[in-house]
Order: C-alpha cells, then structure tokens, then sequence
C-alpha cells in the first residue's frame, strides 16, 4: 500500500481548485489596487472601497437588493414549507404528480423564460413594475428551492411525535407550531437562507421584473462592468463574497459543534446507563 | 369446553365473570378497512375498568389500528368505541380521554424531560404550581427527577422509555395505551420493566390496554389477553386459560410451545373421550368432553412440560407411547427432547434439570418412553 496521496490525485486537485477559486482570488487581488486601470497593478490600497463608499447609485442599489432579498426569502419560505408540508403529508391524492412536478418545476425552467413570462404577467395585468415585482417574481423561483430543502428534512420526521402532542390535547394547529415548526427549524433556516442568497445574486430575472427607481446590485455592476472593470466594482464584489462566504462558514460551524456535541451527550447517556 | 380451576389462579379480580358488569371500554362490531385490507373484521370487545388488557398478536393482525382507533388516530368504517359510556365517533384525539405510549416514545427531542412531561398538563391550562408539583411526582414515579433538565437525546434507550411513560400518564388518563412499550429495550431490562409496570398499574389503579407481539410479555403483565389474528379475535382469556385451556390451533401454536397430534375421535364415554392416532398402538384418552362426533378429525395439543420421559414402561400407562431421542436442546434451567414417536410425529419433552450433573441419563437414539396423564393436554376441533 502506498501511503499519502498520489501525484495525479494532486495535480487533480490543485487544477479543479484552481479553476474554481482562481478567478474569485484575481477579483479580490485586485479590489486592492492601487491603479484606476483593472489590469495593471500599481501597488496595494484600500481606496476603491473608500470611492465605493462614496459612491450613491451602489449604496442604494445594495439597500434594494438587500430589502428584496429579505421580503421574498421570507414569503418564498412560508409558502415553500406548506408547500414541502403538503407533499410530505398528504400521501396520494389525484394530481399529485403534477403539483410536486409544478412545484419543481422553476429549478430546470431556463431563467430567461421565467423572467419573460413573468413580465408578460405583469404587463397583462398592468401592474407597475418595481420593487414589488421583483419580490414576486423572487419569490416564485426561491420556493421550489425551500421546498426541497424542507421536505427533506420532513423525510425523516418521525409522525408519531405530532400524533403524541394530538394525544396530549394539542389541537392540530398549535401542534404545528409547537412542535412540527421547531423540529423542522433548522431545515426551514436553511431554505430561508438559500432564498436569500439566490435573491442576492439574480440578475436576469430581476432585470426582466424591474422598473423604474428598483435597480438591484447585480444589475448595478453589471450596467457599471459594460461601462469598462473599475476596480471599485471588484471592491463591491470582494465584499459579497466576504459576506456569503462568512455566512457559510458560520452555519456549518454551528451545525457541526451541534452535531457532535449531540453524538457526546448520546454516547455518554448510553455509557451511564 | 369443560372449564376448571387451574393453576393458581387468585379470582379476586374477574369483572369479565360478572354478566351485569358494566364495560369500561367497549368496542362494538368495529370494522377498520385500509383500501381493499380490512384491518379489523367486525370485532367486539369488553374491557373492564382497572384491568390490564393485552392485545396479542403478529405484524398485521390489526392490534395497532384497534389501539389507534381507540386513541383516535383512525376512524372505524362501521360499529362504535365507547369509552367510560361516551361513544368516541367523531371525538378528535386531543379530546379522548385517553393517553398513548407510543412504541418509537415519540419524545419531543427540542424538549427537556421535564417539558416533555408538563406538555399535556399544560394544554389543560393548569395553574404552574400543579403543573410543577404533577411533573415532580411523575419524575419520582418513574425515577427521574435527576434527568429532569436533560434533552432526550441526552437519556438512554430506557431512561427515554420511562420518560414515555411519565408523560402519557401525568394527564391521569381514563385509559392509558401502551403501544409495543417495551420493543426498543434488551432483554434484562424487558423483563424488569415488565414487572414494573405491573405494579404501577396495580398502584395507579389505572385501566391499561398494551399491544404487544410478545406472548410472554403479555402473559406477564396482563389480566386478559385478546390473541388476535387477521382483524378478528381469536380467544379472550386469563394468560393461565390461554395457555392452558387454548381454544383453537391458532392459540395453542401461538402462544409458546406445543405437541399437536392429528387424531380421529374414537369413542365418548361421559368425561372421558378416546382418540385414535396413526402410528400410535394404543388410544389416547383424554379427561375432556368434545363437541366432535365419532369419527371426526381433530387435534390432540399438549404442552411439552407435561410429557414425560423414563426408561421403564409407565405402569398405569394410560397414555404412553415409545420413541427414539432425536434431538437434544440444553438451555440450563431445561432440556428439550425431541422424541420420534411414529413416523410423522416427533414429539417435544422439556424437562426441568433438578439435578447439578453434567453428564445426561438420556442421549441421543436412546428408545425412551413417553408418558402424560389424561387430564394434562386438550382435544381442539379447528
């Protein structure tokens, strides 16, 4: 047996990151340029995020991008863990098939079709189109994806716990929240949180939903990108990737100190016994 | 069938012998169908107020859905459940008076023991001081009050059982359900967990209906056991007449072990009833009178404990006959012999091992004779 990884294994693996990272690496280099040209480097500086501090027409397209991405994770999240509720519970009605498959079906529809269908709705029922449009429209696509997450956290609820609370004189309703909704949290939290990334970084959608007076970040910078690279749009996007990344990190920290301080207490209570 | 006294069997409690006692529970002619499989066949059933009632039977016998339409978690297609006089149709279940240990504990995992146990109290809006005081005496019932903080996934398999039922009995339930209850926990910890619910139900004086697969955990903790097989009830009795007094071939095979010799009716002389078995030289003589007539088939069961085994000819051998040791099982506190009797019969002996040898009088192809008296096995005709 050999021991420690092999030299292909390696090379594989350095190419993969590096195809993966590489571009997002270059991006946050050169946030830190010093030269107003993309390309050339003319030494470190934290500038551009000063100028893009300064800069109105990012900061309040941030603040849309964010109210948007807060609204419509929210509703998508309501509706996507009735939506999962129902799937999971309902067992066979007649039409089932389609429901789950019109539920999912946004996740394959080519964003462009779901961005211009939605404009012809929009249209058709002469509805201004804004901020409010694109909550909608952030919505629809955002709750297949908490759907799924949610129902396979339903996946492996144990029904007997609802039953239990039944028993115990908790009627249907109250059951739900007090016990369904806790136990099915962290499944929710995520989708949230999946919906919430996915708003924040949509342009095509957005683009086709919008209007006059909501312009979100990605259609900013990349309105801006048309106009010529700024090393201040590298600034804004090294700070998204900042924060997304963080995000990430975080959830799994927590999730893992949760799951392994959960194995301790079980194994410990198995030993005591 | 000729009733007697068997055993010893303390008939101070035997509400079911009283015809003008009122049922506590009653199913009455329940039908439970699940698409074309019917669960539970037009079935009627009494139970009594402070019995302890097992439902036994195998894996959909429809033990469970009698249990689940008691506690409301199935509707019967047809007939009535009436518990305490009220009839439940339509009742949902966090309106029943009854409470349900359920078989996975169905613990609320984001609760501590003691919130899992306030959970049902609290719904009945109770004052905090007698939530807190009710949880208290249940933690003590059930020897918890140490864990009283932890999260259930922070207890053991039969701390969380007890936990279980800590909770389903806080509400004091007219009735409280015992679903499987004992199925998660090994062996040692089974049986003392058994005897333990004995007693609390004797202390609590409460009514109890277990569902169990377990034909000795029924037969330990029961008062009556109702054996189940597809949807209908088989035979209602004391664990003692269950086994003892079996009703039909079903019983007698589910419930522990059993000879069972197919014979034809020979002759009926007032008491006594005479059987014919192929293979066997001389009748076999039963103290039991049968509904059979002369002629007919039926089956001679005998339980193995009361087969014995010598060397010499029995020598009031009424019922006798020789046979060639087959198979030995020592299991410690018994040995079971397997005898070749006829060509298709091999009977079973189990003999209690009274004696500290190692070395066994009877092996293996030794020609043994065994014996039995005429009042210790039963004529079932279906």
């Amino acid at each position: 047996m050999r021991k420690g990884p092999s030299w292909f294994n390696v090379t594989s693996l350095v190419l993969g990151f590096s195809f993966l990272y590489l571009p997002i690496v270059l991006l946050v280099i050169y946030s830190f340029n010093e030269s107003k040209l993309v390309t050339v480097w003319g030494g470190f500086s934290t500038k551009w995020y000063g100028e893009m501090l300064r800069n109105q027409q990012l900061l309040d397209a941030a603040w849309v991008t964010i109210r948007v991405a807060f609204a419509s994770a929210t509703i998508a999240t309501v509706l996507g863990t009735l939506a999962a509720l129902v799937l999971a519970r309902s067992g066979r009605f007649s039409g089932r098939t389609l429901f789950s498959g019109m539920i999912y079906a946004p996740l394959v529809m080519p964003e462009v079709i779901l961005g211009l269908s939605l404009l012809l709705l929009f249209v058709a029922i002469d509805q201004a189109r804004g901020f409010w449009t694109i909550i909608i429209a952030h919505t629809t696509f955002a709750m297949c994806y908490v759907a799924i997450v949610v129902q396979s956290r339903l996946a492996g609820f144990d029904r007997s716990v609802e039953e239990a609370a039944l028993d115990l004189g908790c009627p249907p309703v109250k059951t739900f929240f007090a016990i369904t909704l806790p136990i099915i949290l962290p499944g929710v939290i995520a989708g949230w949180m999946l919906a919430f990334t996915l708003s924040l970084d949509d342009l095509v959608i957005a683009s086709f939903t919008t209007g006059p007076g909501a312009t979100t970040l990605p259609m900013r910078i990349y309105s801006q990108v048309r106009l010529g690279v700024t090393p201040e749009i590298n600034a804004v996007c090294t700070l998204l990737v900042a924060f997304v990344t963080v995000g990430v990190i975080a959830t799994s920290i927590v999730t893992k100190r949760q799951e392994v301080q959960r194995q301790r207490d079980m194994r410990r209570a198995e030993a005591q016994a | 069938m000729a009733k007697k006294p068997i055993g010893p069997v303390r008939r101070s409690f035997a509400p079911w012998e009283n015809p003008d006692a009122k049922p506590f529970i009653e199913f009455r002619n329940v039908t439970k169908r699940f698409g074309d499989f019917t669960a539970v066949d037009n079935l009627s059933l009494k139970i009594y107020e402070r019995e302890f009632f097992a439902l036994l039977g195998g894996s959909g016998c429809g033990k469970t859905t009698m249990m689940r339409m008691l506690a409301g978690f199935e509707e019967p297609n047809e007939g009535e459940i009436f518990l305490d006089g009220q009839n439940l149709r339509g009742v949902p279940p966090y309106r029943r008076p009854a409470n349900m240990m359920f078989q996975s504990y169905a613990l609320f995992p984001h609760m501590t023991v003691e919130g899992n146990v306030a959970f049902g109290l609290k719904q009945d809006r109770l004052p905090k001081g007698e939530i807190e005081a009710r949880v208290q005496e249940m933690l003590k019932l059930v020897k918890l009050e140490a864990f009283a903080k932890r999260k259930p996934h922070q207890l053991s398999g039969g701390q969380r059982q007890r936990v279980a039922l800590a909770r389903s009995l806080a509400k004091k339930p007219k009735v409280l359900l015992l679903d499987e209850p004992l199925g998660a926990l090994d062996r040692k910890l089974r049986e003392e967990t058994q005897f333990e619910l004995t007693d609390l139900q004797a202390e609590l004086g409460m009514t109890f209906l277990i569902v169990t697969h377990d034909q000795e955990e029924a037969m330990t903790v029961a008062d009556r056991i109702a054996v189940m097989d597809k949807g209908r009830i088989i035979q209602v009795a004391t664990p003692a007449e269950i086994y003892e007094v079996p009703n039909s071939r079903f019983v007698a095979d589910f419930i522990g072990s059993i000879n069972m010799i197919e014979a034809k009716v020979a002759t009926r002389n007032g008491e006594a009833t005479h059987l014919r078995a192929s293979g066997f030289d001389r009748e076999i003589v039963v103290d039991q009178q049968t509904e059979a007539s002369v002629g007919d088939t039926v089956w001679f069961a005998i339980r193995p404990e009361k087969v014995r085994l010598s060397f010499d000819a029995p020598a009031d051998g009424c019922n006798a006959v020789q046979g060639e040791i087959w198979d030995i099982g020592y299991l410690g506190d018994v040995s079971i012999f397997h005898a070749k009797a006829t060509e298709d019969v091999v009977l079973k002996s189990t003999v209690a091992n009274v004696t500290r040898t190692v070395e066994r009088p009877i092996s293996w192809d030794d020609r043994v004779w065994l014996s039995w008296d005429r009042d210790a096995g039963v004529i079932l005709t279906r």
